[in-house]
C-alpha cells in the first residue's frame, strides 16, 4: 500500500532543489504587481502568487489569513452555511473606547465580531466549523466570541456533528472585563458536553493563539493541529522574557516547541489541512467498537 | 460607596491578609495534606487535602502564597504552575469517586509565567480543569480570599456557588497590565481597576457571583465561625440538589449572552 501523500507533511525541504529550484523565484513577475516581503526569507512575493499558494510563502512562511479567506480555500464549494450571523453585543462596562473601537473595527472588518461559525464539507465530510479572525481585535475574546463558540458547540451536540475550529487569539477581551473571563469556562462547558457525547472536535491553532483561548478551547480538542511557525501559549512571550529576566529557548512557543513538548499532535501546511482534516473527520465516523 | 477600586485590589494583595492554609486550618481541624500532580511535581502554590468540615468529609484545594519570604518564594508567590492546577484536578477527581465536596479558596495574581510553566502546558492545564470541573459530580464551592487572577483564578472556580471575600479581586487582567496595553502607562493602574469592574460588589451586580463575604473580624475566630456557618449551610444545600451539573453548566452558559436573541 503507498503511503498517503500527506502522511509527509512534516517533511521540510533540506535544499534549494528539494524546495523546487531557485529559478522559481526568477520567473518575471508583472512589476506593477503590489508584493509582500516574507519575513523568513525576505524575498518579495507578488500577491497574486502568495494567493494562489494559501497565502503562503515558497519558503513555507505561513502569512496570516482573514477568516473568510481561510473559509473559501477550506471548505467544499457552496457547502458552508453561516449561524449566528447576526450575534452582535455592546459594551457591557462601558469601557472607555471600546465601543469607538468596535464600530471601527467593523467597519475596515466587514465582520461583526471576532468568529465565523457555520456548518459546512470538508472534503464530503459534513461538519460545524469556526474560524477565529485576526483582522477583527486579533481574534480577542469577549462575550460574543463566547456565546457564539458555545452555541456551535451545543448546535453540533443536538446534531451529532464533529467540530473544526481554527484558533487564533490575543486571548481574552479585557474591555469586557470578568464577562470575558466567563467565557474560556463556559466555551469549555460546551467543549466538554460535546466530547462526553461521543463527539469529534479537532483544533487548528494558527499563529498566534495565546492567553485564555489557549487556557480554553484551544487546548480541548481531541486532535490538536497547528499550522507551521505558529505562535501558541499561554503567556505572552515578552511578558514571560520580563518576569523570569532569562533569555528565551529558541523556538520559543511555537508550534514545533509544542509539539515537542507533547501538546501538539500534529503540524500540518495550510496547503495540506484541507486532506488532513478530511482524512479525520471521515476516520471518526467509522468507530467499529460501538 | 467611597473606596476606590485600586485601593480594594491593595487591601486584597496586602501582605497581612489570611491566606489559603490559614482558611483551611481553621475550618478543617482534621485536614491532612496530599501532595503532588503524579505526572511532573508538587506545586507549592496549590496546597490541597482532604478532612472533616463540620463533620463533612471534604477535599479542600487552595492557592497558598505563603507569609514570610522565604515561604513566599517557594511557593511562588501563590503563582501556581501547571502541575499546581493538576494537582488541584486530582484531588478533585478523587472527591467525586468518594462523593466528598470540594472547597477551593482562590488567592493568586495569576498563572505562573515562566519557561517552564510553558513548556508544561500552562494553558493545557487550565484549559483541563474548565472542562473537567464542568462535569465534576460532586458539590464546588470556591472562595475568593484575596486576588483573582484571570485564568489562574478561574481554574479553581468552575463551581456551584463563587463568592468573594468583601475586599477581594476578580478581574481578567491585572489592572497594571491593562493600563500599559491600552493606555501604554501602568501608572494609570487605578483608572483600569476602576474601569475593569474588578471588585467583590461589581462581580455580584455582574452576576459573575452568589455572595460576598464580609471582612468583619477578619482572620479571628468569629471570622471563621461566621464563614463555616455559611458554607455548611451552602454545603448541605447543594449536596441534595438533583440537577447540580445542570446548574451549573447553566450557571456559566448564561453569563455574557447577547441582549438582543438572533435566531440561529
Amino acid at each position: 500500500m503507498t503511503p498517503l501523500p500527506f502522511l509527509h507533511f512534516s517533511h521540510k525541504p533540506k535544499n534549494e532543489l528539494e524546495k523546487g529550484g531557485r529559478t522559481a523565484a526568477l520567473v518575471q513577475e508583472d512589476a506593477s504587481e503590489p508584493e509582500k516581503t516574507c519575513p523568513n526569507c525576505h524575498k518579495s512575493i507578488p500577491i497574486s502568487r502568495l494567493w494562489a499558494n494559501w497565502n503562503t510563502c515558497p519558503c513555507g512562511h505561513h502569512f496570516r489569513m482573514g477568516g473568510r479567506q481561510r473559509l473559501r480555500l477550506l471548505v467544499d464549494k457552496d457547502s458552508f452555511e453561516e449561524l449566528f450571523a447576526g450575534m452582535t453585543g455592546g459594551d457591557p462596562l462601558a469601557f472607555p473606547g471600546y465601543q469607538e473601537k468596535l464600530d471601527a473595527v467593523r467597519t475596515a472588518s466587514r465582520e461583526s465580531e471576532a468568529v465565523l461559525c457555520g456548518t459546512a464539507k470538508i472534503g464530503g465530510q459534513p461538519c460545524c466549523l469556526f474560524i477565529m479572525e485576526p483582522y477583527f481585535m486579533m481574534g480577542s475574546m469577549g462575550t460574543v466570541v463566547g456565546e457564539k463558540i458555545t452555541s456551535l458547540f451545543e448546535y453540533a451536540t443536538k446534531y451529532s456533528l464533529p467540530v473544526v475550529g481554527y484558533t487564533v487569539s490575543g486571548g481574552a477581551r479585557m474591555q469586557e472585563g470578568l464577562l470575558s473571563l466567563m467565557q474560556m469556562a463556559k466555551t469549555s462547558g460546551a467543549v466538554k458536553r460535546h466530547s462526553d457525547a461521543g463527539l469529534f472536535y479537532c483544533v487548528v491553532l494558527t499563529d498566534p493563539t495565546t492567553g485564555g483561548v489557549t487556557a480554553s478551547f484551544a487546548m480541548e480538542g481531541d486532535i490538536i493541529l497547528a499550522e507551521p511557525g505558529a505562535t501558541v501559549g499561554f503567556a505572552g512571550a515578552r511578558v514571560v522574557e520580563q518576569t523570569t529576566r532569562k533569555a528565551l529557548p529558541k523556538g520559543f512557543q511555537t508550534a514545533e516547541f509544542l509539539q515537542k513538548h507533547g501538546f501538539v499532535d500534529a503540524i500540518v501546511p495550510r496547503q495540506e489541512q484541507q486532506q488532513v482534516l478530511a482524512f479525520l473527520l471521515d476516520l471518526h465516523q467509522r468507530g467499529t467498537t460501538r | 460607596m467611597s473606596t476606590q477600586a485600586y485601593d480594594i485590589v491593595k487591601l486584597a494583595r496586602a501582605n497581612k491578609r489570611p491566606t489559603g492554609m490559614d482558611y483551611i486550618q481553621n475550618l478543617c481541624a482534621d485536614f491532612l495534606e496530599l501532595h503532588g500532580d503524579r505526572r511532573y511535581a508538587d506545586d507549592g502554590a496549590v496546597v490541597g487535602g482532604v478532612g472533616h468540615f463540620r463533620g463533612i468529609p471534604v477535599t479542600m484545594v487552595a492557592i497558598e502564597k505563603g507569609h514570610s519570604a522565604k515561604e513566599r518564594l517557594a511557593r511562588t508567590f501563590g503563582a501556581p504552575h501547571p502541575e499546581g492546577y493538576r494537582k488541584a484536578l486530582r484531588l478533585m477527581k478523587q472527591a467525586e469517586k468518594f462523593h466528598r465536596p470540594v472547597l477551593c479558596f482562590v488567592d493568586t495574581s495569576g498563572a505562573y509565567c515562566g519557561i517552564g510553566a510553558e513548556e508544561r502546558g500552562q494553558g493545557q492545564a487550565i484549559a483541563e480543569n474548565l472542562m473537567e470541573m464542568m462535569t465534576l459530580n460532586t458539590p464546588v464551592i470556591t472562595v475568593l480570599i484575596g486576588e483573582g487572577g484571570s485564568g489562574g483564578a478561574l481554574a479553581l472556580s468552575v463551581a456551584d456557588r463563587v463568592w468573594m471575600l468583601e475586599n477581594a479581586v476578580y478581574s481578567v487582567i491585572s489592572p497594571e497590565g491593562c493600563a500599559s496595553i491600552l493606555w501604554k502607562d501602568a501608572s494609570k493602574a487605578d483608572e483600569a481597576a476602576q474601569r475593569l469592574k474588578l471588585t467583590a460588589r461589581d462581580a455580584l451586580r455582574l452576576g459573575i457571583i452568589e455572595g460576598i463575604v464580609p471582612e468583619r473580624e477578619l482572620g479571628q475566630s468569629g471570622f471563621y465561625t461566621l464563614l463555616a456557618d455559611r458554607l455548611e449551610k451552602e454545603l448541605h444545600l447543594l449536596m441534595g440538589q438533583k440537577d447540580l451539573l445542570q446548574r451549573r453548566y447553566q450557571r456559566f452558559r448564561a453569563i455574557g449572552r447577547p441582549a438582543a436573541p438572533t435566531a440561529e
